[in-house]
């Protein structure tokens, strides 16, 4: 029992960092978008196997919410704008697709140094995944720091995101039900938010420009 | 009750304007609901002066730091809905906008009200950081909503960096719910809820909280306009409309800093004052260099007014540094003189450019022969802001300074200084050829409609009779101070 507990938790984690790094590997938005849906899926079951494990039924219902908004809502939100843009694909990164895996390794080491003061304080099998958590927020922000693409940047930011949810369950199995709902709607409603500045900045003109952030300077 | 009471007026405000197609009626409905919990607040504080008030099954409260937040939330939010109506008459017979979009500006300034006054008002440090997250998701909407190029750029970076920035401070906050569990022993007893997350705080794990502490610096900090996430700021401020502008850099900035004095104790009790003090001295100098170097060139006159709100919230996190209770209370008083301030000049500068049509500061000038009045508080605000006497500002940084000089820190005051006289060159420079100049012999001077200047000239008046007598506020200012000096 224990053993399969641990063995499913150490699999869902690692699928959120390896679906995190795919999207630095992948061009097309479709195959990221893909990848952030697994990702929703193994980050849902994170929570889920955290929750079976220790009784709490509120972990439960948060994985049902991450499975429901991380899992398909988010990912049918950007595919719909992704249809809207065609030139969406990351076509000129100002880092390299294997230059970047290269980083996302350093990254990755990066967080277990930092990660391993952080678990040290309560050592279990679930805290000691929490690197990998670390890891993914790196790789996120390492996305939005190198994509141009309006979309790329997005997905960066839901990284992030997931990231932190990830070591938010690895570490304290949650934060209280109110928290984790509000912190799901704000994550929601931050997606709605880019997607309808896409939809109106591509009316008005080009989006790319725009997303660049040329204009406004001193 | 009071704090429901507090709550429930902007809520009811939102469904009314939610309800109803745009009529100027609304925005002075708006007004008067600023008012009334302004009114609140002010009895909130009174009765916090005694003993902290609890609501809604403890998951409200408030003590005399809350109240203060939601007198200063109240001044500034009254003196922004009280240009709505003018604002919105103004864009829609210029065809800026149309009734549609002021129904939606409304109801987005009164949810980002609402949404600050729980922040301010929640006993649960993580309620906190939602609602101050979903005060970006209201505020985007306002900042582009004359739909240029312009403001849509600036939406757009303000949501990425901000969302980004604050993803940061949930870490934070959940690696000091992490902590306290760990401090607790028990999952029951830990709930990020403030007194209990105090009354752990002594037994925090330093590592963690040192780390928790860092990127809660960092990811407020963001929504501060500190350093180093401070870019979106200038252009969030330029584009937005002038009350929204002021609500944003009055007191939004403020409110983010209030979660950071709130953390900022946890860390104090959690590891002793010097690595608090470390991380706030160093974002807090170089957000005022930053802000001093950007001064000095600056072009356009929203936005020297929004690198002046970075140079403001450097001067808020030295004071935060230092952690005296007179530093506390010269900083809650800084807040307050700061919000009034800046209001007040980004209100006037919405009227300037609704004149001028440009907020290029070269091509405005002779401002003061034209409309004497609108100048003539431009150019007593721009003196309030440079921290003159008799304004508050000049006795909460006078007090500010004091408390660095009494913890030894007189190092931190000679940058200050240096970086306030070269500010005030600057404003005072790029002021001067904006009210005087000129080319503007053949125009004879018209007056500015009372709604606009009693309500400027009565903020000014604010602020003078705050810095002359802080004594009504003192008692609340300190009894404020002492909740966040463990």
């Amino acid at each position: 029992m224990t053993s399969t507990y641990i063995a499913t938790l150490e699999l869902a984690a690692g699928a959120v960092l390896l679906s995190a790094v795919m999207t630095l590997w992948r061009r097309g938005v479709r195959s990221i978008v893909s990848m952030l849906s697994l990702q929703g899926v193994a980050l849902a079951a994170v929570a889920m196997v955290l929750g079976r494990h220790e009784h709490e039924n509120a972990l439960l219902v948060t994985g049902v919410l991450v499975l429901v908004v991380k899992g398909l809502v988010v990912p049918t939100l950007l595919r719909r704008v992704s249809r809207l843009d065609p030139r969406s694909r990351e076509s000129r990164p100002l880092v390299n697709v294997p230059a970047s895996l290269v980083f996302a390794a350093a990254l990755i080491v990066l967080a277990y140094v930092v990660g391993t003061r952080i678990t040290a304080l309560s050592p279990t099998s679930a805290t000691h995944l929490a690197p990998l958590g670390l890891a993914t927020v790196l790789v996120g922000y390492f996305m939005l720091v190198t994509r141009r693409r309006a979309v790329s940047k997005i997905v960066g930011l839901i990284l992030v995101d997931n990231g932190i949810a990830l070591v938010t369950f690895l570490l304290t199995s949650g934060v209280p039900l109110i928290v984790e709902l509000g912190s799901s709607l704000d994550v929601l409603l931050v997606v709605v938010v880019l997607q309808f500045l896409m939809v109106s900045m591509r009316r008005h003109s080009d989006t790319d420009r725009l997303t660049e952030m040329k204009a406004l300077h001193d | 009750m009071l704090i429901i009471a507090i709550l429930a007026v902007p809520l009811a405000m939102t469904l009314v304007a939610a309800a109803f197609a745009w009529r100027a009626w609304i925005g002075w409905a708006s007004a008067a609901s600023s008012a009334t919990f302004l009114g609140l607040g002010i009895w909130l504080s009174v009765r916090t002066l005694s003993a902290p008030q609890w609501a809604l099954h403890h998951s409200l409260r408030a003590d005399s730091l809350s109240a203060f937040m939601v007198v200063v939330i109240g001044t500034v939010s009254l003196l922004a809905t009280l240009f709505t109506p003018r604002t919105m008459r103004q864009e829609i017979s210029s065809g800026v906008t149309t009734a549609r979009y002021a129904r939606h500006y409304v109801v987005l300034m009164q949810v980002f009200i609402t949404c600050m006054l729980v922040a301010v008002l929640t006993a649960n440090l993580g309620v906190l950081w939602v609602s101050i997250e979903a005060t970006t998701i209201a505020t985007t909407f306002l900042v582009s909503h004359r739909r240029t190029d312009g403001a849509f750029e600036a939406s757009w970076k303000y949501v990425i960096l901000c969302s980004v920035g604050i993803a940061l401070a949930f870490l934070g906050t959940v690696l000091i719910y992490y902590a306290q569990l760990h401090a607790s022993g028990s999952a029951h007893s830990a709930s990020l809820d403030w007194t209990s997350v105090m009354s752990l705080a002594p037994h925090l794990d330093p590592n963690v909280t040192r780390l928790a502490f860092a990127l809660l610096v960092v990811g407020y900090g963001t929504k501060v306009g500190l350093v180093p996430m401070h870019s979106w700021l200038p252009d969030a401020h330029s584009q937005a409309p002038a009350p929204v502008s002021a609500l944003m850099s009055g007191v939004l900035l403020s409110v983010a800093f209030y979660a950071l004095l709130r953390f900022r104790a946890v860390a104090e009790a959690a590891l002793g004052p010097a690595f608090p003090r470390a991380l706030l001295l160093v974002v807090g100098i170089a957000s005022l260099l930053l802000a001093t170097l950007m001064l000095i060139a600056q072009r356009d006159l929203k936005r020297m007014l929004a690198y002046s709100s970075i140079e403001h919230m450097g001067l808020l996190a030295l004071g935060a540094a230092v952690a005296s209770p007179l530093a506390i209370a010269a900083v809650l008083l800084h807040v307050l003189g700061h919000g009034i301030t800046k209001s007040v000049l980004f209100l006037s500068s919405g009227e300037i450019y609704s004149l001028e049509g440009t907020t290029e500061m070269d091509k405005i000038s002779g401002l003061l022969a034209r409309r004497p009045t609108l100048a003539g508080i431009f150019g007593f605000a721009v003196l309030s802001l440079v921290a003159l006497p008799p304004f508050s500002l000049f006795v909460s940084e006078l007090t500010m300074a004091r408390a660095e000089v009494d913890a030894g820190l007189w190092w931190v005051v000679v940058i200050s200084l240096v970086c306030l006289s070269v500010i005030f060159a600057a404003l005072a420079s790029h002021t001067r050829t904006m009210l005087m100049g000129a080319g503007a012999e053949s125009v004879a001077p018209t007056s500015s409609p009372a709604s606009i200047t009693v309500p400027l000239i009565g903020a000014l008046v604010a602020c003078v009779a705050l810095g002359a007598f802080s004594w009504p506020l003192q008692s609340l200012l300190l009894h404020a101070a002492q909740v966040v000096i463990p």
